[in-house]
C-alpha cells in the first residue's frame, strides 16, 4: 500500500529523463555573475535589434551584479530608461515581410524550449543553399533566422554522410572561444527567463528551515495529547 | 446529533459568549463539529487527505484573489500580465507558483482521498450522499481546473481549450452548437478567455464552496467512516452517550492533521522553490509560448491529472466516424464513481474485511488508471506499432484499449465479484 502512495505522489517525475535528442548541455549556472554578464551583453549586442525580450526589464540585471550606472552605460544604446523592458524598435509587420516570421519575443525562450536546446541552437546553423537566407540549423530545421553570429563561429557545413556539423571557413572566435560565448548567451537567456529563481530558492530554504521545527513541535503535541488514547 | 444528550446541556448564559449563543448557535456549532463531534480514534495515513483538501481549497482561494489584481483576461494582455506577475509584483512568483502547484496538489490529494474512500468502502451505507457530494466536487474540480488553465493564454493552454470544447462538438446533431456556445465564438478567443475567466474565479468557485459544506454536512450527520469499516456509533458508552471507539475532532484529529498539514506543506515548499515546473508535469514548456491560434503544437497532452481519461478517449476507436464514442467513454469514466455505493453488493465496508477477489479487482483497477494516466502524457506511437500481425497498430493504443476496459470491468462487473468474494468477520469494535 506504501509503495502505492509513493508512486502516486512521484508519477510526475518519471518526466525528468526524456530530453536526450538535444545532445549537449549548456553551462548553466546561476551564481556566476561574470558569465551572466558577459551574456547580457552579448544579448543585448546581438539578439536585442530583432528579438525583444519585452518582459525584461533592464535594472532587473542588478540581481547579477550591475550597478544602474554600468547598466546605463554599456547596455542602453537608444534612449532607454533603466526601469524600461527590453524592447525593440522593428515593427512586427516589417519583420514579418523581411523573414517570412516576426522574430519571437525571448524573455521567456528558455523556459519554452530549455536550454539545452538554446545552447545548440546557437552552435547548430550551417551553410545550405536551398533556403531563402542561406543558412539552416540544425536542431530547428529551415529555421527563418539567418546566422547572426557567423562572423564569430565561421561557417559550418553538414556532412551528410556522418551528420556531424563540420568547420570549414573559420570565424573570429576558435570553436571552444565560441563554445564560451553562447554558453553565456544561453546563462543569461535562462536569468531572464526566471530572473527570481535563485530568489525563489532562497525563500524554500527558510520556509523549510521554518517548517521542519514546526514539525517536530507538531508532532510532540500530537503525542502529549495522544498519550492516553490506547 | 441531535438525540446525544451532550448538546442538550445547559450553555452558558453570561458573557459575550452568552451574548452570542443567545442570538447565533455558536457554541453548539462548535460543539457539534468540533469538540463533540466524536470521531474514530482509528484513522490512520490515508485520513490526512480531506483535511489537506480543505487546506489547498483555502490556499487557491487567497492565491487566486492576490493573482486576479494583477491579472488581465484579455487575449491581448494575458500572457504579458502572467509574466508581470512572475517579475514585477512583489512576491508573485512564489503565489503564482503557489497557485499552479496547488492545482495540481489538489488532485494528487483528491485522487488520495478518494481511494480512501474506495479502500474503506467510504461510499456505502450510510454514507452515499457524502460520496454523490465529493463526485459533485471532483467534477467541479475538474472544470475548475480546466478553465483555470485557458487563462495563462499559452499555447498548452489555448489549444488543450480548443480539444476540450471541441469534444462537444462530437455529440450527434446538437454538438457544433454546444461548443460554439461553450466558446462565444467559433474558435478559442477573447471572448472564451473571458467567460472562462468569470467561470473560474466566480461561478465554480461558489459552486464548489456550496458542495464542500454540504460533504462535510452530511459527513457530520452521520459520522466518520475508519478504516475497519466499523459504525462506531452502535456502541456507545451507556451513561454519557458517547461513542466507546469515538475520541473528540477537536482537540484528537486537529492537532494530528496538523502534523499532516506541516508534512503536506514541506513537499508543497520543495516544489514551488525548487521544481514549479515538475519537469512540465505541473507548468508545461509548451505553454511559456504565447497562444497562437495559427500554430497547432505538435503533441497536444492535458496536465497530468485529466490523463487518464484521455487515454480512454484516445483509446476507443471512431464509430462511423464519429468521435463521440470515445468522448461519451471518456464522460463515462469520470461519471461512473458516482455509481460505487450501488454496484458495490459486498457486506463489509473495509477492504480489511474483503477477500481476494476484489483486492485483485481493485489492483487491476489501479495499475489501469496509473498506466492509461503515464499513457495520456505521451503521443500514442511511444512504443512504437505491432507488426503486420496486428495490422502495424501502435501498440500503446492496444494497450490503452486493453486497460480501458479493465478500468470499466472494475465498475461493471463490481456487483458480481463483491457479491461473490469471500469476506472476513468483521469485529464489533475497532481495532486499530
Amino acid at each position: 500500500m506504501k509503495k502505492l502512495i509513493l508512486s502516486l505522489v512521484f508519477l510526475p517525475l518519471i518526466a525528468y529523463a526524456n530530453e536526450a535528442a538535444i545532445g549537449v548541455t549548456a553551462p548553466i549556472d546561476a551564481t556566476d555573475y561574470a558569465s551572466l554578464q558577459r551574456g547580457a551583453r552579448a544579448f543585448v549586442n546581438n539578439c536585442l535589434n530583432c528579438h525583444s525580450a519585452n518582459y525584461m526589464r533592464y535594472n532587473r540585471l542588478k540581481d547579477i551584479g550591475l550597478t544602474e550606472q554600468q547598466i546605463k552605460d554599456n547596455l542602453l544604446f537608444a534612449g532607454e530608461k533603466v526601469g524600461d523592458t527590453m524592447t525593440v524598435a522593428m515593427n512586427p509587420q516589417d519583420a514579418k515581410k523581411w523573414f517570412g516570421v516576426a522574430p519571437p519575443d525571448l524573455s521567456v525562450e528558455v523556459r519554452a524550449r530549455g536550454a539545452d536546446w538554446v545552447y545548440a541552437y546557437m552552435r547548430g546553423f550551417y551553410r545550405d543553399e536551398t533556403t531563402p537566407t542561406g543558412w539552416n540549423n540544425r536542431v530547428y530545421d529551415k529555421v527563418a533566422m539567418p546566422h547572426v553570429l557567423y562572423e564569430l563561429q565561421g561557417e559550418q557545413i553538414l556532412n551528410h554522410e556522418t551528420h556531424q556539423l563540420e568547420l570549414v571557413k573559420p570565424g573570429k572566435l576558435s570553436p571552444s572561444e565560441y563554445n564560451a560565448f553562447v554558453g553565456d548567451l544561453t546563462n543569461y537567456m535562462a536569468f531572464m527567463a526566471e530572473p527570481a529563481k535563485q530568489q525563489r530558492k532562497n525563500i524554500g530554504l527558510w520556509a523549510l528551515l521554518f517548517l521542519g521545527i514546526l514539525l517536530v513541535l507538531a508532532i510532540k503535541l500530537k503525542k502529549e495529547y495522544w498519550k492516553d488514547i490506547n | 446529533m441531535a438525540q446525544d444528550k451532550t448538546t442538550a446541556k445547559k450553555v452558558e448564559a453570561t458573557g459575550l459568549m452568552g451574548w452570542i449563543d443567545a442570538r447565533f448557535p455558536l457554541t453548539s456549532n462548535i460543539k457539534n463539529h468540533l469538540t463533540e463531534y466524536y470521531a474514530p480514534k482509528n484513522f490512520n495515513f490515508w485520513y490526512f487527505f480531506g483535511s489537506l483538501a480543505m487546506l489547498i481549497l483555502v490556499l487557491q482561494i487567497a492565491t487566486g484573489i492576490f493573482l486576479t489584481m494583477h491579472y488581465k483576461p484579455d487575449a491581448e494582455l494575458a500572457f504579458a500580465s502572467v509574466e508581470y506577475i512572475m517579475r514585477d509584483v512583489f512576491g508573485g512568483n512564489i503565489i503564482r507558483y503557489m497557485h499552479s502547484t496547488g492545482a495540481s496538489m489538489f488532485f494528487v490529494v483528491v485522487y488520495l482521498h478518494m481511494f480512501r474512500g474506495v479502500i474503506y468502502g467510504s461510499y456505502k451505507n450510510p454514507r452515499e450522499l457524502i460520496w454523490l457530494f465529493g463526485v459533485a466536487i471532483f467534477l467541479c474540480l475538474m472544470g475548475e481546473a480546466f478553465f483555470g488553465y485557458l487563462l495563462p493564454w499559452g499555447q498548452m493552454s489555448y489549444w488543450g481549450a480548443q480539444v476540450i470544447v471541441n469534444l462537444f462538438a462530437t455529440i450527434p446533431l446538437i454538438g457544433p452548437d454546444i461548443s460554439e456556445w461553450l466558446r462565444g465564438d467559433y474558435l478559442v478567443s477573447d471572448a472564451t478567455l473571458n467567460r472562462f475567466f468569470a467561470f473560474h474565479v466566480i461561478a465554480l468557485p461558489l459552486v464548489l464552496l456550496g458542495l464542500v459544506a454540504a460533504h462535510i454536512i452530511a459527513l457530520h450527520e452521520v459520522g466518520s467512516n475508519n478504516p475497519d469499516g466499523v459504525e462506531i456509533k452502535q456502541n456507545k458508552d451507556k451513561k454519557t452517550g458517547i461513542p466507546l471507539d469515538g475520541i473528540p475532532f477537536h482537540p484528537y484529529y486537529t492537532v494530528k492533521d496538523l502534523v499532516g498539514v506541516v508534512v503536506f506543506l514541506i513537499v508543497f515548499v520543495v516544489i514551488i522553490c525548487f521544481a514549479p515546473e515538475m519537469g512540465g508535469y505541473f507548468l508545461e514548456a509548451n505553454n511559456f509560448i504565447p497562444a497562437d491560434s495559427l500554430k497547432t503544437p505538435a503533441h497536444i497532452a492535458p496536465v497530468w491529472y485529466f490523463t487518464p481519461y484521455y487515454s480512454i478517449l484516445r483509446a476507443v476507436p471512431p464509430v462511423m466516424n464519429s468521435q463521440f464514442p470515445g468522448v461519451a467513454a471518456m464522460g463515462l469514466s469520470v461519471m461512473i464513481f458516482a455509481l460505487l455505493p450501488w454496484l458495490d453488493k459486498s457486506p463489509v465496508k473495509s477492504i480489511r474485511y474483503r477477500g481476494r477477489l476484489y483486492k485483485r479487482w481493485l489492483a487491476a483497477f489501479v495499475v489501469s488508471f496509473l498506466v492509461l494516466g503515464y499513457l495520456g502524457t505521451v503521443p500514442s506511437n511511444v512504443w512504437g506499432h505491432f507488426g503486420a500481425w496486428m495490422g502495424g497498430a501502435d501498440r500503446a493504443t492496444v494497450i490503452a484499449r486493453i486497460f480501458t476496459v479493465v478500468y470499466f470491468a472494475f465498475f461493471i462487473l463490481m456487483p458480481w465479484y463483491t457479491a461473490k468474494d469471500k469476506t472476513l468477520p468483521v469485529p464489533d469494535r475497532v481495532v486499530g
